[in-house]
């Protein structure tokens, strides 16, 4: 059943934690709330939960009020960001915690209590661990038992708060993965909070990235990482160059580059454009436009290569990545000049306080001729 | 053996050591070796008295009774300091100290006018044959007050480092209130309140100040074991003082060590932490 929040508000002493949210969420589907700290989406998360209440505004599941039903009723399973487990119950005893403390007419036996318990530790790779307390774990395997204490209760609808959070990189990846095929398998519904974009990208069906108690955008990973629809999405997800742009004429354009055939009226004196480090051209041909760019720095990280680029007619630094591979093959050198263009960029126009408008966003492409890569 | 960051593991061993034996080992070493001076019969019929068993019974069962009381009131009153916010909080929180502060016959004293018949507690319960004041009900009265304060000083920390997602968990699983209070919030106070019961015991089964005045020492029915020990060196009977003095240490002993013992069973889960 579709989960429907609508104009959810939430108030804190001074400050709104949600801001008129507005979502909904598809039965099976993976979604990620995306934002920085204090962005209100644990706080959406918490309400979905019934650990917090909204202002105003409601949830409805399956045309019934969410909200009205309490926490314990829900059919959620919730895995907190420092796990709560139990650290007085054994690793099987957390497990069986939302079978045991059912009401008897509800309560499955012993022996099926036991039985689902094993087969949740198998499906979570602790099976021989039941016996251990939580303090015996690694924070992995701790991860993996509130999975399957959320689990055991067999809910319609799994929240996950920073999931991932307090894992080194190594364990993160693995149980990110680990995740989605579990989330395949089973096809539930799944909320889960990250500030990492990374993690958001590379697992969720869908992305809502928040950013002071409302929602920025709801899109698929591709959508939200190349139609970013505001400034704040452009600048949350991934790396990204800005710089302002200027009417000239017929076009907009700054240090020698004009994209061409602006969608805005002619009162749009001015607007700021974002372009990603992968979207910068570095030999861009005499007979096109550019900028004259000096290369700073390369940093080699793996497979990809930064570079720190200052272009002297923009008067800022710009950064553009590379394949590792093509460092050699384009000759780049510390200290070379180089003709640089963007191949794609977000463009926002400014109004006369300099603010951008998110609804009149242009998606800009460099014209066909422009090889894909390099 | 491994490098440890402070040095002085022998030297701070040593003067550990030291100190208890001077302090604790020595005195109790006398106290046996004096009541060495009575054989094994004398000592079976000095215990077997009605009167020292009235004693014995009133000291151990009064003190054990006062714990528990003091393990019930002292969760209520932690559980108020720690989780609510209200004004006078702080006062109030001080105040759970002043039987620490006390002089312990002040205590008795004021205990007494007030459950005196004609004091102001007294006087209400007097119409309704419940009398304290000069009764084992006055002693028992007296123990709770000298022991209220260990509980609640040992279940504060616990139950402010308690974390609420722990709750919220129980809670998300279906948990009902009361479940999450017997299955989750009470076994993980089970070592602090088990601390509090066992120092708030071992202060009852020794107060010997306040108890005296309010409760009457009236012989098999309100004398405790320490009144008992006063007045055998009131009458010179050093010996027979010792000897009393070393079987309440026994029966104290063994029941901290049963205590301990439970303890250490309600902390299994944190045995083994890495």
């Amino acid at each position: 059943m579709t989960l429907e929040l609508s104009h959810l508000d939430r108030r804190f002493a001074g400050f709104r934690a949600l801001d008129d949210v507005s979502l909904s969420i598809a039965p099976g589907e993976f979604l990620a709330l995306l934002g920085p700290s204090g962005s209100g989406k644990t706080t959406l998360l918490r309400i979905l939960a019934g650990l917090d209440y909204p202002d105003g505004g409601g949830v409805r599941m399956g045309g019934e009020d969410f909200l009205a039903t309490p926490a314990r009723e829900r059919r959620i399973g919730m895995v907190f960001q420092h796990y709560a487990l139990f650290r007085h119950l054994t690793v099987t005893e957390n497990v069986a915690f939302g079978l045991r403390v059912r009401p008897w007419r509800s309560r499955p036996s012993r022996a099926e209590i036991r039985e689902r318990v094993e087969r949740l530790l198998r499906r979570v790779q602790l099976e021989g661990l039941g016996g251990r307390y939580p303090t015996q774990l690694s924070g992995g395997q701790r991860q993996r038992v509130a999975l399957a204490r959320a689990l055991a209760v067999e809910p319609d609808l799994l929240l996950l708060d920073e999931p991932f959070g307090a894992l080194d990189a190594q364990v993160r990846v693995t149980l990110r993965r680990w995740l989605r095929e579990l989330h395949e398998e089973l096809e539930l519904t799944t909320v889960f909070v990250t500030h990492d974009q990374e993690e958001a990208l590379e697992l969720a069906d869908r992305i809502a990235v928040m950013n002071n108690g409302r929602i920025e955008q709801v899109g698929t990973p591709e959508v939200i990482y190349q139609q970013p629809a505001t400034p704040f999405v452009c600048e949350f997800i991934g790396k990204v160059n800005r710089f302002r742009v200027r009417r000239h004429g017929a076009g907009f354009g700054v240090g020698g580059w004009m994209p061409e055939d602006d969608p805005w009226q002619r009162d749009v004196t001015e607007a700021v454009a974002y372009v990603r480090p992968e979207q910068l051209w570095l030999a861009v041909p005499p007979s096109q436009p550019a900028w004259e760019a000096r290369l700073r720095h390369i940093y080699l990280a793996g497979s990809v290569a930064h570079l720190e680029l200052h272009v002297a007619s923009l008067d800022q630094p710009l950064e553009a990545d590379v394949a590792s591979e093509d460092l050699s093959r384009l000759g780049l050198q510390p200290g070379m000049a180089l003709r640089v263009a963007p191949r794609s960029a977000v463009l926002f126009p400014l109004d006369g306080n300099s603010v951008p408008r998110s609804e009149e966003r242009w998606l800009w492409h460099a014209p066909s001729p422009v090889p894909a890569r390099v | 053996m491994r490098r440890r960051v402070l040095p002085g593991f022998g030297i701070s061993l040593g003067y550990a050591l030291a100190y208890l034996g001077l302090i604790v080992l020595l005195p109790l070493a006398a106290l046996a070796w004096k009541a060495s001076g009575i054989g094994v019969r004398e000592l079976l019929h000095l215990l077997s008295t009605p009167r020292t068993l009235a004693a014995l019974r009133l000291s151990l069962g009064g003190a054990l009774l006062a714990a528990l009381v003091n393990v019930a009131a002292g969760l209520l009153v932690g559980w108020v300091l720690v989780r609510y916010r209200f004004p006078g909080r702080r006062l109030f929180d001080a105040l759970v100290d002043l039987p620490f502060a006390l002089p312990t016959a002040v205590a008795g004293i004021a205990l007494t006018t007030l459950y005196a018949p004609n004091g102001w507690l007294g006087g209400w319960l007097a119409p309704m044959g419940i009398q304290v004041a000069y009764t084992p009900l006055g002693a028992f009265v007296a123990m709770v007050f000298v022991g209220f304060p260990f509980v609640v000083r040992t279940l504060q920390p616990v139950l402010a480092s308690l974390e609420r997602d722990v709750e919220e968990a129980a809670e998300s699983l279906g948990a009902r209130r009361w479940q999450t209070f017997f299955r989750v919030i009470l076994p993980m106070l089970a070592p602090p309140l088990l601390t509090g019961f066992a120092l708030a015991l071992a202060r009852a089964v020794g107060e010997y100040g306040s108890v005296i005045f309010i409760a009457g020492n009236i012989p098999m029915r309100s004398e405790i074991v320490p009144l008992l020990i006063v007045q055998k060196l009131e009458q010179f009977d050093y010996a027979g003082a010792a000897a009393l003095g070393v079987v309440m240490l026994l029966l104290s002993f063994a029941l901290l060590v049963a205590v301990a013992l439970l303890q250490r069973w309600s902390r299994r889960w944190a045995e083994h932490a890495a």
